[in-house]
């Protein structure tokens, strides 16, 4: 308990780092459980409010579920929720079969990019951790990116201590990570000590099986689980040695990492 | 189950640096292989990529995420990774050893609660391992034990141990460092990592998982005196909540706070929260909080909050040691910006007394500039004044950061107040800060009234500069734009107020500045935009305005300096007036500063609605 306390206690610096030090602010929320408790964290810092708008980029196949889930707590929360979309590539016909790289380049990374550049966001917060897969373990808090999105891990700025990368040119911005630190299991029990609401695809409903990690319905397949409760995932992870994201598709090979160095989130 | 089904009750942040290819990947895949925290499947992934590339595995592979790093053999970047062992959840950053990337070594060690330092047995103590060493120290990074690697290699002899562990400990001991360990072990073979070695039984100590599990979490900095520094103001609804993370000691409420460098002065009345039933009363170090005070104070980030008793220093100087990791070098004389806690003001470096080589520690002096990776001793001059305390009472505001145009360059650690010329005053002020009698109707309740703040309108410059006809025609037009404003001219407290100084104290100016500042400071009080000239105090007019600015402190001073010729202004000039003088647009312009500032917030006979989180 006391290092989830730690945990959220480093969150909410970053959070409040950010919110000074960026007039033009957003933070990504995909709707899955890492982006939640970052949502949650939000309103830790700033006492129930969440004083800057919530990006989603949807790439039209996300598992339905997650949108009605999504309009639910923004309606509830009275949050500012922003939706972009690659639409010159859906038009085209973009699609999984096309390439699992090409698909999440074109509709994750590219639409965030639109996004971006349309409302000229110079700070965006993601619910990346390190130890989700190697490129983030890599990653700084605050990560900077050029006029292209494309980020220089071979060359990052110190981080010392609580200071962070708050300066950046014009045309560049800057990508903040305030759950680095967090694990899979810290999420979990971090939604359970503050019971905080996350939908119910991460959950067996009787067919002995769950999502483990949330992406587009194509490309992200259910783990054989019968956890039915928030407890009965901790449980499960506890005694698991098999990777978080071995259900997501994008991660064969050296995918996250050729994603990841052009802009991907 | 194994160890790492068991609940951990505890983390530790954990750092391993050391000279390039001493075997630190090799050390931490082994780490983690041995306390069976690595996913399925992982080792087989990496062997077969290996075998695609003709490559011998090796346990360093594991954690090289990047193409490159495999291309490279070493490793690029801080990776953050966890394993759990005994009841204790490790954060491992792989802290990389080569010369280029002593940033990255940096930023991950000043993260770290402990460190575990590897030197390779058959190439003994290098470069790295000495610079390392020392900044683990510079760092505050007082937990460490040293990891004699590759001993397989100098078939597991004691005497090669021994010599290494004289050398290092020798080298250590000049800069007062003790390590809590020092092991023989071979990271590739897995001897004294998790299992005792049975080629080395003439080692007794602990293995380097032991090592780890007997380093204690930091030590009691709520036991210390108070630190808050200030990170933002809210005013997201009606509480007005001043946020920031306690470094030091304990904020309760009801306690009586004071900030500093503005010195001023409030109760804690409650500590807000969210999703938190019944409210906390008490908040310690490492937590971030979010007070409301018993009074509208106007208090910003950067001020460190703290208990009246043990009070943080506050100068524009003091002399640090810093590492530098800029791109450019450290010059003198150029400008950064210092970042303290979450004070952020621009500095220059004042002197280098210093470079310290740490292969040898000797000091070079006489150097203008402080090159990419060196270690110098440093005298740093703030444009305001800053609070702060010496690294070796407090940690977190004992240290500091400066930016170079975008990026962090360096940091450092504050060694020594420096005293300037304003201690005095500033001490003056602060003592009759604390002692002064408030009437019911606080410095907020004025300007709700007055529908603007109190400021110093301050016009500097030499004789027949027309700084007294600008004074005047601010003045008025302050107040006929219905402002509550008021002309004081240094000549009215001449043959008054100074009436007793003697020929000698009108010549040095000091005095009258200190008088002059003092009435200021009453006038401010009691709400109004005071505007004034440097006049009496002839060229000694610098000085003078530096005087007052520390008597007026907290209030915004807006200064403007007038010449016939372009000169040099004072520091912290903010408009400067030379040769002609259009006196109605100089007027305008003061204004839009005055409204830039804060100080004429709204129009006139608009509803006053302060935002106080400026």
């Amino acid at each position: 308990m006391q290092h989830l306390r730690q945990l959220e206690d480093q969150s909410v610096y970053i959070l409040r780092e950010a919110y000074k030090h960026f007039d033009n602010l957003a933070m990504l929320w995909s709707m899955g459980k890492d982006s939640t408790v970052l949502l949650w964290l939000a309103r830790k810092a700033f006492f129930g409010h969440v004083p800057f708008p919530l990006l989603h980029v949807d790439t039209s196949f996300k598992i339905p579920a997650m949108i009605e889930y999504r309009d639910r707590v923004a309606r509830e929360w009275g949050l500012q929720l922003v939706v972009g979309q690659n639409k010159e590539a859906l038009a085209a016909g973009m699609n999984s079969s096309m390439g699992r790289v090409t698909c999440c380049t074109a509709l994750k990374t590219n639409g965030l990019k639109q996004l971006i550049e349309q409302k000229g966001y110079t700070g965006i917060i993601l619910g990346v951790r390190a130890d989700e897969e190697g490129t983030r373990a890599k990653e700084r808090y605050f990560s900077p990116r050029d006029k292209h999105g494309d980020w220089d891990f071979r060359d990052q700025p110190p981080e010392l201590w609580d200071q962070f990368k708050t300066t950046f040119p014009p045309g560049t911005h800057i990508r903040i990570h305030p759950l680095l630190d967090w694990t899979e299991i810290n999420i979990w029990e971090y939604i359970k000590a503050e019971n905080i609401p996350f939908i119910d695809l991460y959950l067996d409903k009787g067919e002995g099986t769950r999502y483990r990690s949330l992406g587009c319905a194509p490309c992200t397949t259910p783990i054989q689980s019968t956890a039915k409760s928030v407890d009965d995932i901790i449980n499960e992870l506890r005694h698991t040695t098999t990777a978080e994201r071995s259900g997501r598709a994008q991660d064969e090979g050296r995918g996250m990492e050729l994603l990841r160095k052009d802009g991907y989130m | 189950m194994t160890e790492i089904t068991m609940k951990a009750s505890d983390n530790l942040n954990i750092v391993i640096v050391g000279h390039v290819d001493h075997g630190k990947s090799t050390l931490l895949g082994r780490l983690y292989a041995d306390t069976g925290s690595l996913p399925d499947g992982k080792i087989e992934k990496v062997q077969a990529i290996c075998r695609q590339q003709g490559k011998e595995f090796e346990y360093a592979f594991l954690f090289d995420a990047f193409l490159e790093e495999q291309e490279q053999g070493i490793t690029i970047d801080t990776a953050r990774t966890f394993f759990a062992w005994k009841g204790r959840q490790y954060i491992i950053i792989d802290a990389p050893g080569h010369k280029e990337f002593l940033k990255n070594m940096i930023s991950g060690a000043a993260r770290a609660e402990g460190a575990l330092l590897l030197i390779d047995a058959l190439e003994g103590v290098k470069e790295q391992s000495k610079k390392h060493g020392y900044l683990l120290s510079l760092l505050g990074v007082r937990q460490f034990a040293v990891v004699v690697n590759k001993m397989d290699l100098v078939g597991y002899r004691q005497d090669v141990f021994d010599g290494i562990e004289k050398e290092y400990r020798e080298f250590l001991g000049q800069f007062k460092a003790v390590p809590q360990q020092i092991i023989p072990v071979s990271a590739k073979l897995g001897d004294n990592i998790a299992n005792r070695s049975e080629q080395m039984l003439w080692y007794k100590g602990p293995t380097v998982l032991d090592s780890l599990g007997a380093f204690k979490k930091e030590p009691g900095r709520s036991e210390q005196p108070l630190r808050m520094p200030v990170q933002d103001v809210y005013k997201f609804d009606a509480r007005r909540i001043i946020a920031g993370r306690v470094t030091a000691g304990r904020v309760k409420v009801g306690d009586s706070l004071v900030f500093s460098p503005s010195n001023k002065r409030a109760t804690v009345k409650s500590i807000e929260a969210f999703n938190v039933e019944p409210l906390p009363v008490e908040g310690h170090a490492g937590q971030t909080v979010g007070i409301t005070l018993d009074e509208q104070i106007f208090v910003e980030r950067g001020e460190v909050a703290s208990h009246q008793e043990q009070l943080p220093l506050v100068s524009t100087a003091f002399r640090a040691n810093v590492f530098w990791l800029g791109r450019k070098p450290l010059e003198r004389g150029r400008r950064y910006q210092l970042r303290v806690a979450t004070k952020e003001v621009d500095c220059e470096v004042a002197a280098i007394h210093r470079i310290i080589d740490t292969m040898d520690l000797a000091q070079q002096q006489g150097s203008n500039v402080v090159n990419r990776n060196q270690v110098a001793e440093l005298t740093i001059r703030a444009k305001v004044p800053v609070a702060f305390d010496l690294s070796v009472s407090f940690e977190a505001t004992g240290r500091f950061v400066l930016v170079d145009e975008y990026d962090i360059a360096g940091g450092g650690i504050v060694t020594e107040l420096v005293h300037d010329d304003q201690e005095f005053l500033r001490e003056e002020a602060r003592q009759r800060d604390f002692a002064w009698v408030k009437g019911e109707v606080g410095v907020e309740d004025r300007a709700q009234q007055y529908g603007h703040r109190a400021a110093i309108v301050l016009v500097t410059g030499g004789r027949h500069a027309g700084k007294s006809f600008l004074a005047k025609k601010i003045e008025a037009r302050l107040v006929a734009d219905g402002r509550h404003a008021y002309l004081l001219d240094g000549g009215n407290l001449r043959r008054g107020l100074d009436a007793d100084l003697s020929e000698g104290e009108r010549g040095q100016a000091a005095e009258m500045a200190r008088r002059y500042g003092e009435v200021a400071r009453l006038l401010v009080d009691t709400g109004l935009i005071v505007i004034s000239t440097t006049n009496p105090f002839g060229l000694a007019y610098s000085e003078a305005a530096q005087a007052i600015r520390t008597l007026v402190h907290p209030v915004p001073v807006i200064a403007i300096h007038m010449s016939k010729a372009p000169e040099e202004a004072p520091p912290n000039t903010d408009i400067v007036l030379s040769g002609p003088t259009d006196f109605d647009e100089a007027t305008r312009q003061i204004l839009e500063e005055l409204k830039r500032r804060g100080v004429l917030a709204q129009a006139i006979g608009a509803k006053p609605t302060f935002q106080y989180s400026i």
